[in-house]
């Protein structure tokens, strides 16, 4: 049996890899095949056609495009992201203290977000067509609705505006006290986790009505077993997968949120710079960023689908 | 105050779609004494489960008791708590399922969840209840008896999972047992077995219980009274005895000579000499990957060979995971054969059906078990019936117009069905539809993979009648594929038992009593008969029952 | 003959009850939709002031009698500028929508019945396009070809090809192991037929279902571009990028922050809300 679980994990971990290697091909070609000559744009129009020549050359952009993405990955691999167009600063450099920046904003939403998800989407699928219920329902449909920028722009009119409690632009490297950190976190988060939380209690609790509707958790009400215990011993243990899919899903909306979310809050972090990034065609940057993203994304949708094939009692 | 059980006035509701509430249950009265086993037989929609369900106090989501009182030891169920139901299910009242492999939670293992009863109402202490639910394994004849608790239910067969499933309800020391259509999913040669080990445990304990079922021959091995419903309402009730020898009501009547269909006429071989219409050879078909030989890396179908003669039948009987349908979709040219000759009419068929000419196509139909699933739910009667009327013969409009209403003349549908959709027909009613598309190809020979299996017994043997009838008018031949001895028995010339991919038999009609392998008669043997005596009185050969049935 | 008797008497009694269940919520939901797609296709008619031109003296003027949602941050009309905003916001999200599960559902079907390698290999590569986050890949595109409308169209379509062909595939594929398309199969008919006549009516209300929120999801990506000033370009306007243009007045609780936002939701929630009450066609067998 274990054996079954070996290789259905190998294989997810290949398709996986696959998977990198078709979206690594898909950014990079996405990014310099298409119209729009880098180095003419790089030079200006004043640029001769000697010196945009010369520039090609040196850029690597005269080569055949199999081989500029051969080596733009062989460059990956050893750490090399390549040099920005815009200030000439290695990428890598210009990547590093945002990525931190990033990642802790994630975490902390992650943090706050995925308990009270869940606690969210358990319990609304236990009173379901409650009244507990029906407002949980319409909270999320109207956050899912609406976009990322909406949440943050009510969030600032809320607290900044008409409470005055928290300002309403994000300097991670002003920290100084424990306050300043709540309050400059404050603002990214609770829109973050307002958008993310929607989906994952969407998700949550569609799985979690499922195995409630199976006949053997019935069975267990049939046994005389307590609402709490058909729940809990039985419902949430077969729901793992997908509520486990549902957490991966929705930490990976965070990549999406993240980008509005950094940009209307100032925050220094990756995605605010991808953004800068593509207002001045900076492409090595984009394209390191791009890979930042669909990495985390694999990584988050592999993980699940492990768990996934872990929890399943069926191939133990 | 004699009574275990005393229902009275009972009705239940339901809502329907449009929010209108129906009566399903419609005024059912009945008792249950002390240590008595009462049968609730019926049809599919007869409220049969739902009854037995309110002897928990319970009714399925969007069902409602409506009216009248189910009195259990005393308690009416109606009128206690949640909180209180709870305490009586499990321990005086318990539940057998239909599908013990769905009922079984897959995350657990089988002993967790056998003992779970006296965990939930603190009966005794878990080393005791391992011990009694070790003793029950053992009294209801599971192998290893002692470690079959620490398996998942997924690790365990059907039939194993479905005595487990008693145990679970054993285990809490019940009054009274419900069992909803137990051994319905179960092979026949392995129903034998579980009912047996029911039967005894039950009489042991002296323990009452509720039979529900749609089979009067299962029933009358084990109940000592039999309630007969039909629409929500009880039609009959009588001891075992009284209702299979001296049934009153109609409708028992009914159900009684469905369950033994009149045998066809035998063909006149004397007139005709037998022509052949399929020939298969060595056929060999299967799953997977083909190996280096060719041949396929799971076989359901190993080696058989069968002739099928013009205007005769032939049967293909079996259990499940014997290979009889796999061999149906191989001469379909579904699943195309790996090895071997199919012959018909004549001339050699490609293995597989793209390989087929049109003719070839259409002078061989295949109708399917499930009705449901055959039929485009999305298409009308009509349109279902005309595509093989225009894809095979190329008629106008006008031309298919007559010919719908001559197919559902033929397979006796009112001609005004024509414009529903198959949601909005009866089981039977889609059934025949199912066939008069077969027919409407105007074929040689139809391929029936257990088409009378998913209907009640009264729509079956009408069915199966209509199949006879259409065979007189149009000399077709068949080859009826089914788990059912008595409905091949019914309506083919030859029989052909498959065990485990072969092909272990070929039996005549005229010696359909007497089998000659093992196997055959093992099988023939299993086949429940309207007798309360018969199970206790057979016997069968302990040796052959280790070698063919995976209990 | 004991046959027929019980089945002839249920088919007399299963006489059909068909009609159509259309709750209040629903009703809102298109009212608000057709509301929104009457303004898309009038609104050079029934603009109060023409989209240009500065005509409040003040910027980020309140709501007034003349103004009814205020002023942006020249002194434009808000109103005006939002209907018109409609026009790019519905008619490009439209027109992505339709062409994303159009091909979606196109290339869904033909995987699911074909089978195979061209199955295979489909699905892997679609599946790959989907772990790319939606606004990343809309960022990638227009830092590469910039932003035009029918490159917005383009590029949105793509991005939600992926989603709608797996979703017709699941449910094509489902439809495809059923017994009535092993029948006509062996009847002999053609890939195109099955397709077409047997697949296609059984998927379509869930694929138009698919097709609502999709819509949902075209809209809110497309706003969140034009909010980071890559989607729709001036002197043109979407909804998006009315908030972009304001956002200086977010310190002020200016109304031309938070109406365009209102615009979304309103349109995004109603096309939810249909979804969740779609009118239901009942078959009610009365038993």
């Amino acid at each position: 049996m274990n054996n079954r679980v070996l290789s259905l994990v190998l294989s997810r971990l290949l398709i996986a890899l696959i998977t990198l290697v078709i979206v690594s091909f898909a950014v990079f070609f996405a990014t310099t095949l298409l119209p729009g000559d880098t180095a003419s744009i790089l030079l200006g129009q004043a640029a001769t056609p000697e010196a945009v020549e010369g520039l090609r050359k040196a850029m690597h952009l005269d080569e055949p495009a199999i081989f500029r993405f051969l080596r733009w990955i062989v460059g990956l691999m050893q750490g090399d992201l390549g040099t920005s167009y815009a200030n000439e600063m290695p990428v890598a450099d210009l990547i590093g203290g945002r990525f931190v920046n990033t990642l802790q904003l994630a975490g902390v939403t992650a943090l706050f977000s995925v308990p009270i998800a869940l606690t969210l989407g358990i319990t609304s699928a236990m009173l379901r067509g409650s009244l507990y219920d029906r407002i949980v329902t319409v909270l999320t449909i109207g956050v899912i609705s609406v976009p990322e920028f909406m949440i943050a722009t009510s969030a600032v009119l809320i607290f900044a505006v008409y409470l005055k409690w928290l300002p309403a632009l994000s300097f991670a490297n002003e920290v100084t006290s424990l306050a300043d950190l709540l309050r400059i976190y404050a603002m990214p988060v609770i829109t973050l986790t307002f958008v993310i939380s929607a989906q994952m209690i969407r998700m949550t609790r569609a799985a979690v009505i499922e195995t409630l509707n199976t006949p053997y958790v019935e069975m267990a009400l049939l046994k005389g077993a307590s609402r709490p215990r058909m729940v809990f011993r039985h419902a949430l243990p077969n729901a793992l997968g997908p509520i486990v899919n549902a957490v991966a899903l929705s930490l990976s909306y965070l990549l999406g949120g993240v980008i509005i979310v950094e940009t209307i809050f100032n925050y220094p972090g990756i995605a605010k710079l991808m953004v800068d990034a593509v207002s001045t065609r900076d492409l090595p940057l984009i394209q390191s960023c791009a890979m930042i993203f669909c990495l985390g994304y694999l990584l988050l949708i592999t993980t699940a689908d492990i768990i996934a094939i872990l929890s399943n009692p069926r191939l133990r | 105050m004699g009574n275990l059980v005393e229902i009275r006035d009972l009705k239940v509701e339901a809502t329907t779609d449009s929010g209108r509430r129906v009566e399903i249950i419609n005024g059912v009265s009945f008792d249950i004494a002390e240590g008595e086993i009462v049968a609730l037989i019926g049809e599919s929609g007869s409220g049969k489960t739902t009854i037995a369900l309110t002897l928990m106090g319970y009714a399925r989501p969007g069902c409602r008791i409506s009216g009248g009182s189910v009195s259990v030891a005393g308690k009416d169920m109606m009128t206690l708590s949640e909180k209180q139901r709870a305490r009586v299910r499990g321990t005086e009242v318990t539940y057998v399922p239909q599908s013990a492999a769905a009922a079984f939670n897959p995350a657990a293992t089988i002993m967790d969840q056998v003992i779970e009863v006296t965990r939930i109402h603190g009966l005794m202490a878990a080393d005791e209840a391992r011990s009694r639910a070790v003793d029950l394994f053992r009294a209801l004849s599971l192998p290893e008896p002692e470690t079959i608790g620490s398996r998942y239910p997924h690790q365990v067969s059907g039939g194993q999972l479905q005595r487990l499933s008693a145990a679970m309800a054993l285990i809490g020391d019940p009054n009274l047992v419900i069992f909803d259509e137990p051994t319905t999913a179960l092979d026949v040669t392995t129903q034998i077995e579980v009912l047996r080990a029911f039967k005894s445990v039950m009489k042991k304990g002296g323990i009452a219980g509720v039979y529900v079922s749609h089979d009067l021959a299962v029933v009358a091995q084990i109940a000592d009274r039999i309630i007969v419903l039909k629409g929500g309402e009880v039609q009959e009730v009588g001891t075992t005895e009284e209702i299979l020898s001296n049934a009153k009501h109609p409708y028992t009547r009914e159900l009684l000579s469905a369950f033994e269909p009149k045998p066809r006429e035998a063909a006149d071989t004397a007139e005709t000499a037998p022509a052949p219409l399929l020939k298969i050879e060595n056929l060999v078909a299967g799953y997977g990957p083909s190996q280096t030989d060719g041949l396929p890396l799971v076989r359901a179908v190993e080696d058989v060979s069968l002739n099928v003669e013009k205007g005769r039948n032939l049967g293909i009987i079996g259990e499940s995971g014997c290979g009889k349908s796999t061999l149906a979709r191989a001469i379909a040219g579904i699943l195309p054969a790996a090895v071997g000759k199919i012959v018909f009419d004549g001339r050699e068929l490609g293995r597989s059906a793209r390989e087929r000419t049109r003719d070839q196509l259409r002078e061989m139909q295949i109708v399917f078990q499930y009705a449901d699933t055959a039929l485009n739910p999305a298409k009308s009667v009509e349109d279902i019936l005309a595509r093989p009327l225009t894809f095979y013969h190329g008629m106008n409009a006008k031309a298919r117009n007559a010919r719908i209403d001559e197919l559902l003349d033929m397979v006796r549908l009112p001609r005004n069905l024509r414009h529903r959709r198959p949601g909005e027909l009866s089981g039977g009613q889609k059934q025949r539809v199912n066939f008069a598309r077969a027919l409407a190809a105007d074929p040689k020979l139809i391929l029936c993979d257990e088409i009378t299996s998913a209907l009640d017994t009264v729509v079956a043997a009408a069915v199966i009648e209509l199949l006879k009838e259409l065979q007189r008018e149009l000399g077709l031949s068949y080859i009826f594929i089914s788990h059912d001895l008595s409905v091949v028995e019914a309506i083919c010339d030859e029989i052909v038992v498959m065990y485990g991919g072969k092909k272990v038999e070929d039996i005549t009609r005229a010696k359909v009593k007497t089998p000659h392998h093992p196997y055959s008669k093992l099988l023939f043997s299993s086949v429940p008969k309207l007798d309360p005596t018969w199970l206790d009185g057979l016997e069968q050969d302990p040796e052959l029952v280790r070698a063919y049935c995976r209990r | 003959m004991t046959m027929t008797h019980s089945e002839t008497k249920s088919a007399r009694l299963s006489g059909t009850r068909i009609g159509y269940r259309f709750n209040i919520v629903g009703m809102v939901g298109l009212s608000i939709i057709l509301f929104w797609a009457l303004v898309a296709i009038f609104a050079p008619l029934i603009i109060p002031y023409p989209v240009g031109e500065i005509a409040d003296l003040d910027y980020f003027g309140p709501m007034s009698p003349d103004f009814w949602l205020g002023s942006d941050y020249l002194g434009r009309d808000m109103l005006s500028r939002i209907l018109m905003g409609a026009r790019y916001t519905v008619g490009i999200s439209l027109a992505a929508v339709t062409i994303a599960c159009f091909s979606g559902v196109v290339l869904g079907m033909i995987a699911a019945v074909a089978g195979g390698w061209l199955d295979t290999l489909l699905s892997r590569f679609l599946d790959a396009l989907n772990s790319i986050p939606s606004k990343l890949f809309g960022l990638v595109v227009v830092a590469a070809v910039g932003s035009s409308i029918p490159v917005l169209i383009l590029t949105l379509s793509v991005i939600y090809i992926p989603g709608a062909y797996r979703f017709a595939r699941a449910l094509a594929v489902n439809i495809n192991a059923m017994d009535f398309i092993t029948v006509a199969r062996i009847r002999g008919e053609s890939t195109l037929y099955l397709i077409r006549s047997e697949i296609l009516p059984n998927i379509v209300g869930p694929v138009l279902a698919d097709l609502g929120i999709r819509f949902v999801f075209i809209v809110l990506l497309l706003s969140g571009l034009s909010f980071l000033g890559l989607g729709v370009q001036p002197p043109f306007a979407d909804w998006g990028a009315l908030v972009r243009e304001n956002i200086g007045g977010l310190p002020f609780g200016a109304a031309a922050v938070m109406a365009p936002s209102f615009a979304i939701a309103s349109l995004t929630i109603s096309v939810n809300l249909l979804i969740d009450n779609l009118p239901r066609k009942i078959r009610d067998r009365s038993e």
